[in-house]
């Protein structure tokens, strides 16, 4: 029998706020452990959550860029558990009235084009962490993390195949990275999926019995745990076995998933409307005023690339892989003018620079100034595309500007045509069989005089100018 | 008269003519304290040597014509608030050991109006009871009768103030906690309306009910705590952005012509014969006083009682998850691992009545019941809110028994929590509703306990309820009488 897999992605993203999501403590990362905590966070007796506003304009964000519906009105509610890392013995969520719900993004897939729809959005508090001292029956809680802001975005089990799941996550990955409210970083946790899936017999309409992956934390892990998952499932089901209903574990280095709990033993969290905060009401300014401070997406950018500056669609995607990168190079196309150079130098040299040296394009020494500089100076003729090689490359290593690495290496080209014309009169005076050869027909020979003369003036001749007054001289001797 | 008996407004009088000093006026509250304490166990922690470094700065401002509303005034603070550096326990085991590193909002201002604090009032385990005989710390004694309880959970609070062991006193009303034992007591306490005081720093039972009050001699000493104490805090996502009125100015400005609603729900069975005496007096007075009174019916009434005990312990029981052994509070030593400190330490840490709630709570939430029980209740409650709205949209205010019966024994009803239930039936409506109440004095019982009158007012119309108080105050004229202690 052929089996379809069903997926279904949910995605935490860490919100880029400078302080946590019910009070005012900092959300930096890798402080000393409870140096980022306070009364509120802490979950003291008596003490409330107040709303930063703030996480609900990075929320209102997502929910644009996903084309999810905005509630006017949502609320918040209480997930209860007990943890260690949890302070106040539940975590502030959203359960019954989320804020944003029922939209979609697109992806590419094998077949073209695929419309992924997206459940819902909704905000809610981290948790902490506990420490356990293998060398002592002791484990510690760091709280610092407690109420640092997250979204969960819950996607629909439209996803068919663990590709398709992870073409989903890079581009869910890649909206966040752009409206800078997310890290994205999945090392440090800032960006962290659990995934639903289930295998069904081709044209069937109802689910089959799922199971939930959890722990992984790159998108390699996704997919492959997706892949192992389709594979375990469809074994069972070929072979008369059942799917169980549970929670799996990705153990990467084993490459399996491991059950870690049952459905019998999960949790009821007793959700209920958390009443120490009111209603969230997101009326028609606040939209407009998220709608008016929104970016440019990935996919509108690259559009716009292929037709404002006529890339093609393979260089739109590369140059919009990052909005660091997309401005970095409209900014070197606008000053040097020319986006189709500009263009094939970031593409070329400078990303190559920078993934040799796993840098980003924020820590890209060279200047979009500087680079749109070389560009002219190219265009203008003072430098060939030779030089400009070695002048990139100075540049990356220097920081300098083009005019200071052309002046420290003396690599002006030589368009003074009385010099490029004495010294290749010097050189055909130098080889008279040669040019003879030439006149008798030999035009091969002309490289060799090219060769010659660049060879006599280390690289510099302009080669348009020297092949002009070559030919000219060739032809009166 | 001693100065301890006295009110704010009058002690304000003698410190602002300089006929006494903050110093002589906490010497003399703790004298009483001294004196009675030991009878009446309204305490739980006393502050006196805080108290007095506070009175004496507090006739330093005098002296210099400065100081806040409550300069030199020893005020009383229910255990559920939290103080800066000053054990706050809520009663119980579980924060037998708890010194917070904050203030709550309401002491903050108590301290900037220039209150002395007397100490911490004993109470109810985390305000879950009526009679403040749940409290780790054993129970308060209701100075008219030391053989009965002086109601609760705030009864700490209500005890200080009756016995005079303090001038006013701080409680929190989340089904009645203030006016019942104000009732019992024989004082003034009101429970404003939900969102006039921040709740920051005040120890959650049910935080969609709970509210700050005060408890005080008279209505004119209400008007005033209500002044230091009524405000928005941005700490308090509930809090209400509203413009506080200066509330003496209702005092003494008459009743004539207004409407005064009698709910005909709250004269049926369960009334004591001597209580509904009491307050159908209150009537006759309130009609002499110039108002009008007219049955009304709040029709979902019966089942307000219903929907407290699902809503309050479902709240509670995550409120109180937060005390787990893990970051501070009570731990049980020792453990086998995580989950076994966790029961342990919650076994031992809580009392009965808690963990009857919390279970309480719990089951109201789980999954399967969530809709039978906290959803229906939810929707209930909106229906007593708009009981209420229908009746405040012909009636100035609404005059009620604030208790079934005067102050019962200690012991009387610990084994029957429903009967101890019941003795909130005429003040659990007003959490309910988010609405203001008062309860004043309105006579004694023929062995001398005192009765109280409840009057209700619309939201964020605490300003009606005093002048409808003072008025009732000024024309009833009942009897003051000192307990015997």
């Amino acid at each position: 029998m052929n089996f379809e897999p069903v997926i279904g992605l949910e995605v935490h993203a860490q919100l880029l706020t400078d302080t946590k999501i019910f009070c005012d403590c900092s959300t930096k990362f890798g402080a000393e452990p409870n140096s980022h905590t306070c009364p509120v966070c802490l979950g003291m007796p008596g003490v409330l959550p107040v709303l930063n506003k703030k996480v609900v304009d990075f929320l209102l964000k997502m929910a644009m860029a996903t084309n999810c519906k905005i509630n006017r009105e949502s609320s918040f509610a209480r997930k209860n558990y007990f943890y260690p890392d949890l302070p106040k013995g539940y975590q502030i969520s959203q359960y019954a009235e989320p804020p944003v719900e029922h939209g979609w993004i697109d992806i590419e897939t094998e077949g073209g084009k695929k419309r992924i729809g997206i459940t819902r959005i909704h905000m809610e508090e981290d948790a902490g962490k506990l420490i356990h001292d293998e060398n002592s029956p002791a484990s510690y809680v760091d709280l610092n993390r407690t109420g640092v802001p997250l979204i969960e975005i819950v996607g629909d089990p439209d996803l068919r195949s663990a590709e398709e799941a992870a073409a989903y996550l890079r581009r869910i990955h890649e909206i966040l990275v752009y409206l800078e409210i997310c890290d994205g970083n999945m090392e440090e946790g800032s960006f962290r999926c659990d995934a639903n899936i289930s295998l069904r017999p081709v044209g069937q309409k109802e689910f089959g019995t799922r199971t939930e992956l959890k722990n992984m934390n790159s998108f390699r892990n996704v997919q492959r745990a997706l892949e192992y998952e389709i594979k375990r499932q469809q074994y069972l089901l070929e072979s008369g076995g059942v799917v169980v209903q549970e929670t799996r574990l990705w153990d990467d280095a084993a490459g399996v998933t491991k059950s870690m709990r049952s459905k019998e033993e999960a949790h009821d969290y007793r959700y209920f409307p958390e009443p120490d905060l009111v209603p969230i009401v997101v009326d028609d300014e606040w939209q407009d005023e998220i709608r008016r401070a929104m970016p440019e997406l990935p996919l509108e950018k690259r559009e716009r690339f292929s037709s404002e500056y006529q890339l093609s669609a393979y260089d739109a995607g590369v140059l919009t892989q990052s909005r660091a990168l997309a401005d970095y190079f409209e900014e070197v196309a606008r000053l040097s003018g020319q986006p189709k150079a500009a263009a094939n130098w970031v593409m070329g040299d400078i990303l190559r620079f920078l993934n040799d040296e796993k840098k980003t394009v924020g820590e890209c020494p060279v200047s979009p100034a500087n680079l749109a500089a070389m560009i002219r100076l190219i265009q203008e003729g003072t430098i060939s595309g030779k030089m400009a090689k070695d002048i990139s490359e100075a540049m990356y290593k220097t920081g300098g500007t083009p005019e200071e690495i052309i002046k420290e290496k003396g690599l002006v080209q030589i368009t003074d045509g009385d010099a490029l014309a004495a010294t290749l009169s010097a050189i055909l005076a130098k080889n008279p069989g040669q040019v003879a050869q030439y006149q008798s027909g030999k035009e091969k020979l002309f490289g060799f005089f090219v060769g010659q003369a660049m060879k006599a003036t280390g690289g510099k001749a302009n080669p348009q100018m020297l092949n002009d007054l070559l030919k000219k001289m060739l032809a009166k001797h | 008269m001693e100065l301890n008996q006295l009110t704010i407004h009058e002690l304000k009088e003698k410190l602002r003519s300089g006929a006494t000093t903050a110093e002589e006026i906490t010497a003399s509250s703790f004298a009483r304290i001294e004196a009675v304490e030991k009878d009446v166990h309204a305490y739980i922690t006393l502050m006196k040597e805080t108290a007095f470094a506070e009175a004496k700065r507090a006739d330093e401002a005098i002296k210099k014509g400065e100081g806040g509303l409550l300069a030199g005034i020893p005020i009383a603070l229910k255990d559920i608030a939290c103080t800066k550096g000053t054990l706050t326990t809520c009663g119980s085991r579980m924060l037998s050991n708890f010194v917070p590193p904050y203030d709550a909002a309401v002491i903050e201002k108590l301290r900037e109006a220039g209150a002395v604090f007397t100490g911490k009032t004993n109470m109810d385990e985390f305000a879950m009871g009526s009679s403040t005989e749940t409290s780790f710390y054993g129970t308060s004694r209701n100075p008219w009768d030391l053989e009965r309880i002086p109601g609760g959970s705030s009864g700490g609070s209500a005890a200080a103030v009756a016995a005079d062991e303090c001038i006013a006193a701080i409680g929190s009303d989340t089904g009645g906690s203030i006016r019942q034992p104000a009732a019992l007591c024989g004082i003034v306490g009101m429970k404003p309306t939900y969102g006039r005081v921040s709740r920051y720093g005040l120890i959650a039972f049910a935080s969609s009910l709970d509210q700050i009050g005060p408890f005080t001699k008279d209505v004119e000493d209400c008007a005033l705590m209500m002044n230091v104490l009524s405000g928005y805090d941005r700490r308090d996502s509930t809090s209400a952005d509203q413009e506080v009125p200066d509330y003496r100015q209702f005092l003494g400005k008459g009743i004539a012509g207004w409407k005064v609603g009698i709910p005909k729900e709250y004269f049926v069975g369960g009334l004591d014969p001597e209580v509904e005496e009491a307050v159908r007096g209150a009537i006759k007075t309130i009609e002499e006083a110039g108002a009008q009174c007219v049955e009304v019916s709040l029709p979902h009434t019966e089942y307000c009682l219903a929907v407290y005990y699902i809503v309050a312990p479902a709240e509670a029981s995550s409120n109180l998850a937060r005390y787990d052994g893990v970051k501070y509070g009570f731990r049980f030593p020792e453990g086998r691992d995580l989950l076994d400190m966790y029961k342990k330490t919650r076994s031992a840490g809580f009392g009965n009545e808690v963990k009857r709630r919390i279970m309480i709570g719990t089951y109201a939430l789980s999954s399967g019941y969530y809709d039978a029980y906290y959803k229906k209740a939810s929707q209930v409650r909106s229906l007593i809110k708009r009981d209420f709205d229908e009746a405040f949209k012909t009636c100035d205010a609404l005059l009620t028994p604030t208790t079934p019966t005067p102050a019962f024994r200690i012991g009387e009803k610990t084994d029957d929590p429903m009967q101890m239930y019941l003795s909130d039936l005429f003040t659990i409506s007003t959490n309910l509703a988010g609405i203001p109440g008062i309860s004043v004095p309105c006579g004694y019982s023929a062995s001398g306990l005192p009765i109280g009158v409840q009057f209700l007012a619309g939201h964020f119309q605490e300003g009606r309820l005093l002048q409808i108080a003072s008025e009732y105050e000024k024309h009833a004229q009942i009897e003051k009488r000192r307990p015997n202690l």
